[in-house]
Formats: structure tokens, sequence, C-alpha cells
């Protein structure tokens, strides 16, 4: 396929549905700010334009809704305006927000990854923990998000830990799944054959089961780190967390400061574009690495 | 001759060792409560019965277990026997997953072995209520304030989740089958829609409760905007999945789109279609009651986690959560016995049928 051609087929169409979203966005903006833009700005200043108008409702300083640009400034300024360091700047908060959903990811990989190694080699936890696994999925997990946060903290776990800890109980169910389903793809064929070698139980592991589950794997820690992210910004609400995406959200939300809210809310977007290229980019090697072995 | 080991012959032995030590222990100390005395004897008989498996011994040894275990709640706690009761009911549990029952009863068993020690424990370390109440006190903390959670269930499921679920999955299926003649518009979206999947999407509540207000219809909102997306993307996929061959016998009908559609790909892209609506439904269900932390009216799954947790009432806490979860799973079961219904034809269930 030459560039042009796939230029033809993705870019373009992607491009235009984006452009549209953009315009959209505007025009959506120009209608909610309108209103309010004129009872606060315009008509206390005498007679207006309906350049004024747009101009204004574009550029108001507590949009219902910002637009795009006013994001963007809003976001510079946060990210160049301040030091690394200070509270106010967006980089410190999504640092917290991502060393917590990546330390939680990390823990629910080694704990999914462990639970289904027990699950595909004991019928009895097979039997027994299955089911129970597949129906924690269908209960509101986040519910309990306050409850993990008191029980840690009442132990004298706080900070980083907690979050984590959430982010680990939603990121373990599709590793779990994934790997069970994976150790268990190799052929019958394959298995008979290392049977037949007399393999141990670990070496089978190591050599037939392990890399015939990789290809299922990848897809799951995608999946896995999308929804550690959100288990760590809502992990950030109910503790009044002094930093995160999530603690953002909610002062944003209590002061009535809309760009923030949307400012924390492009940069939760932006990780959680990061952290899954993150996860496809070490599929894309540790593939390669094994196609050239 | 070489008879066969029985399972979990691991488990037995040091339950019985434990058991004649519990016994030991009990008849040493001065007050002990005789009653505990009684059922640690107990315990031994139902370790004895446990090194066979025929089925009168086994029988037995399920009704003595349960007797001991039932009688053991009520008596004061006693590590030893605590200890054998949890052998003994580990090696119940394996026994029945090699017998061939379903797996349901194996996880039940679990489930109930981990209710009742969680009672045992909590009630014999006397932990504190706000770490962990114990599952009675749960329980009576569901029956005082059933009105109460009977509203935010309302409040919640019925007009938050309902709502938005339908309106959600409809548009994305609406749209995926609006812009199926149009092959540009379906590449512009499909990436579009895919990303979204890492996009931390929750996040809009506090925006919608600025915009719609405290009650649900902001709720609504979030979940049609968390919903749309897999419904769209899995419908766009399902429209694709219809055989070559059968695509083929209807170009041979001169079958027209529309027919095409309704007759053949619109079916064979159900599966899809069902297992977004089952992921959605769950997505709904949390999105529903995260929203609610950023501000809702005094009634609500999420308002009364959050505000009873900050109150520190944890057993009503507990309760809504498990209210929640009950809700959960019944949606989510009802959505997988539709599933069976409709995609009955489909491999997957098929082989499940078979196995059965």
């Amino acid at each position: 396929m030459t560039i042009n051609r796939r230029l033809q087929l993705h870019a373009l169409p992607v491009g235009t549905v984006l452009l549209a979203a953009f315009i959209l966005w505007y025009l959506l903006a120009f209608a909610l700010n309108a209103s309010g833009v004129i009872d606060r700005v315009l008509a206390p200043r005498g007679p207006w334009t309906s350049g004024d108008l747009i101009y204004a409702s574009l550029n108001a300083s507590r949009p219902l809704l910002p637009a795009p640009h006013q994001l963007m400034v809003d976001i510079w300024n946060s990210i160049t305006g301040w030091p690394v360091t200070s509270p106010r700047t967006l980089l410190l908060h999504t640092w917290v927000t991502a060393s917590a959903a990546l330390t939680g990811f990390a823990m629910g990989v080694v704990l999914g990854v462990l639970l289904a190694i027990c699950i595909v080699h004991s019928r009895t936890l097979d039997k027994a923990l299955m089911p129970w696994i597949v129906a924690s999925q269908t209960i509101p997990v986040l519910a309990i998000a306050p409850i993990v946060l008191i029980i840690l903290g009442s132990v004298g776990i706080t900070g980083l830990l907690p979050k984590a800890t959430i982010a680990m109980y939603l990121c373990f169910f599709p590793v779990t799944i994934a790997t069970v389903q994976g150790l268990r793809s190799p052929q019958k064929m394959e298995m008979e054959l290392v049977y037949t070698y007399a393999a141990r139980r670990l070496d089978t592991f190591w050599m037939v089961r392990l890399p015939s589950s990789l290809p299922y794997l990848f897809p799951a820690f995608r999946v896995a780190i999308a929804s550690g992210l959100v288990g760590t910004m809502v992990a950030e609400l109910p503790t009044g967390a002094q930093a995160g995406l999530g603690a953002r959200l909610l002062t944003g939300s209590y002061y009535g400061n809309t760009l923030q809210i949307w400012s924390a809310l492009v940069m939760a977007s932006l990780l959680g574009l990061f952290l899954t290229g993150l996860v496809t980019l070490t599929e894309r090697l540790v593939i390669r690495q094994r196609k050239g072995a | 001759m070489k008879t066969k080991a029985i399972p979990g012959t691991f488990f037995v032995v040091s339950a019985f060792v434990l058991a004649v030590l519990a016994l030991i222990q009990l008849s040493l100390m001065p007050h002990a409560v005789p009653a505990l005395s009684a059922n640690a004897l107990l315990l031994v008989v139902t370790t004895l019965l446990a090194c066979s498996t025929r089925r009168l011994c086994s029988t037995l040894f399920a009704v003595s277990l349960a007797v001991s275990a039932a009688w053991l709640i009520s008596l004061p706690y006693h590590a030893l026997s605590t200890a054998v009761l949890a052998l003994l009911a580990m090696v119940s549990v394996q026994r029945l997953a090699q017998a061939s029952t379903p797996a349901g009863a194996v996880a039940a068993l679990l489930g109930l072995w981990f209710i009742l020690f969680w009672q045992i424990l909590v009630t014999g370390y006397a932990v504190p209520q706000v770490i962990l109440p114990a599952p009675i006190d749960i329980l009576a903390a569901l029956v005082d304030s059933m009105s109460l959670l009977a509203g935010d269930l309302v409040q919640t499921v019925v007009k938050s989740v309902l709502i938005g679920y339908l309106l959600g999955c409809g548009l994305g299926i609406g749209v995926a089958l609006l812009i199926d003649r149009v092959p540009f518009l379906q590449r512009g979206l499909l990436p579009v829609a895919s990303l979204t999947s890492t996009i931390p999407l929750v996040g809009v509540a506090p925006i919608a409760v600025m915009w719609f207000g405290f009650d649900w219809p902001s709720k609504a909102a979030v979940v049609i905007l968390v919903t749309f997306f897999p419904a769209l993307v899995s419908t766009l996929a399902g429209l694709k999945a219809s055989g070559k061959l059968e695509q083929e016998l209807m170009y041979c009908y001169a079958a027209t789109p529309r027919q095409r559609l309704l007759m053949l790909r619109l079916p064979a892209a159900l599966p899809f279609i069902f297992s977004a609506l089952k992921v959605n439904a769950t997505l709904a269900l949390i999105t529903a009651i995260v929203a609610e932390y950023f501000g809702s009216p005094t009634a609500g799954l999420g308002f009364r986690i959050s505000t009873e947790s900050a109150r520190m009432h944890m057993p009503v806490v507990w309760s809504a959560i498990l209210v929640s979860s009950l809700a959960g799973s019944l949606i989510y079961a009802l959505l997988v016995r539709l599933d069976r219904r409709v995609n009955f034809w489909h491999p997957s269930l098929r082989g499940d049928a078979a196995a059965k």
C-alpha cells in the first residue's frame, strides 16, 4: 500500500471526523456560553455587536464549556508557568496519578498472572475461584473505593498505596481471564508432545504455555491499564487527596472552576493514551524479539 | 493392590493433629466452656470421617462438618478449633470440586465458608466495625435501612442507569447502523471511538453535574457517554462479521442492502452487540455510582456510600455495596440469559450447551 493510498484510507476520514468534532465543540461553546456572557459581561457594558458576542463567549472566564484554545492556553500556562514541584502545575498532578496507576497496574499484573497460573494448574481452584472472579466484575468495584481507603488508612497506610490497591483491583480481572485463556491455548498436539518428552510441569509452563499466552496478555494489559487509571482517579476523590488529577476534578467542581476540570480531563485523556501507547510499544518489542529469536 | 490416595491427605492429617491438640488444650484449661470441648470432639470425629471417600462416610462428613461449623459460630472464639474447621473446609471444597458437580456449587460452597470465617474471625478478634463489620451486622443494617436503600436503588439503578444505558446503547447501535453505508465515516469514527476506551470518561461527571443539575439526568448523561462508544465499536465490528459464503448467497438472491442487513448481517452482529451490552451493564452501574460522588440529591447508592463512610457507619456502607452488587449481578445474569436465547446458534454458546 503506497503512502498516498494509506493517507486516503485512514488519515483523511479520521482528520475529517476530528475537524468536525472541533467545529462542533466551538459551536457548542458559543451556544452554551452566549446567554451567560450577555448577562454578565456584555449587557453591563452597553451596546454590543455580534462580533463582540462571539469573541466574549469563546473567551469567558468561567465558561460552561471552554473553547479548545482556552484549554490549550490553560494547560500550557499550568505546565510552563510554575516549577515542576509546585502544586499549581498539572505535571505534578499527572505524575501523582500516573505513578499510582502504574504501581497498581504492576501489582494487578502480578496478582492476575499468579491467580491464572494457580487456576490453570488446579482443578479445585478453577471450579471454586473462577466463578467468583467473573462475578467480581459485575460488582461495582469502585463502590468499595472509600472502604479500602478507610481500612488501609486506619492501618496507617496512606499516600500512594491505597490508590494503587484500588487500581490493582480493577487491573487484575482482565489479566487473570486473558492469562487463563492464554495458558490454556496450546494445542493438544503440543501438550502431548511435551508429555512424551516427560517434561516437568515447570518446563511445560516456560516452554509451551507462557509463550503461547503472550498474544492474549497484551490486549488484556491495554484494558487493564486504562481501567487502572480510572480506578486511581476515583480513589483520589473521597480521600480529599491533595494532589492528583482526580483531586483536581473534585476541587474544580467544588469551586465551579470549569477550566480546571476540563484541563484535568484533557490531561487524564492524554495520560490514558500515553499509558496505552506504552503497553503497545512493549508488545511490539516483545513480539519482535520473539520473532527474531 | 495399590489404593488411590484420598484427595487432600495433607489437610486431613494436619486437621486431625490440630483437632487432637485442641481437645488436649481444652481439657487442660481450668475454666473451659464444656461445649467447646464437645465441639472439638465432634471435629475429631469429622476428621476421621474425612479419611474415607465412601458415599456413607462422605455424607456423614458433610453433615457433621455443617453441624460443627454452625455450632462454632455461637461458641466463644477458640483459635485451634477454628483452624481445624478451616482445614476441613478446604477438604470439603476440594472433594466437591473432584466430584462432577457444576462449577457454581463449588464456588457457592467457597463463598459460604468465606462468609462463615469472616464472621468467626471478626467477632473472635473483635475487629473494630470501622475496619470490617461482621456479616451479621451488615445483614442487620440491610434490614434496618431497607426502605432507605430501596429508594437509593430506584434513584441510581432505575433512573440513572436504566435510562442512560438504554439511550447510550441505543444511540451507539443506531449510529453504527446509520453509518453502515458510509465507509468514509466508518473509517473516520472507528479509530476515534476505539481510542475513547483509554480515556477516563467518568471524569466528565462534575461537568455533567454543572450542566444538568444534581438529579439523575446528569448521571444518565455520563452513562450515555460511557456506554455509547463500546456499543458503536462492537456493532461496527459485528456488522463485518458475517461469513463470505453467506454474503455471496445473499448476492445470488439479488437481496437488497436492507434485506442483507436485516436477514444476514444484523443477526450475525448480535453476539458482538450482546458482548457490548454485557460490558456496558457493569460499566453503567459503576459510572452512575461514581458520578454521584460529585454531587447528588440525598438519595442514590453512590451518595449513600460516600456519606455513610464519611460518618463511619460502615455496616450501612457495606449493605449499600451489597445491594449494588446484587443489582449488577442480576442485570448481568439477565443479559447472559437473553444472550443464550438469542444467540443460541453461535459456536461459543453451542459448545457451552453441549458441555452441559
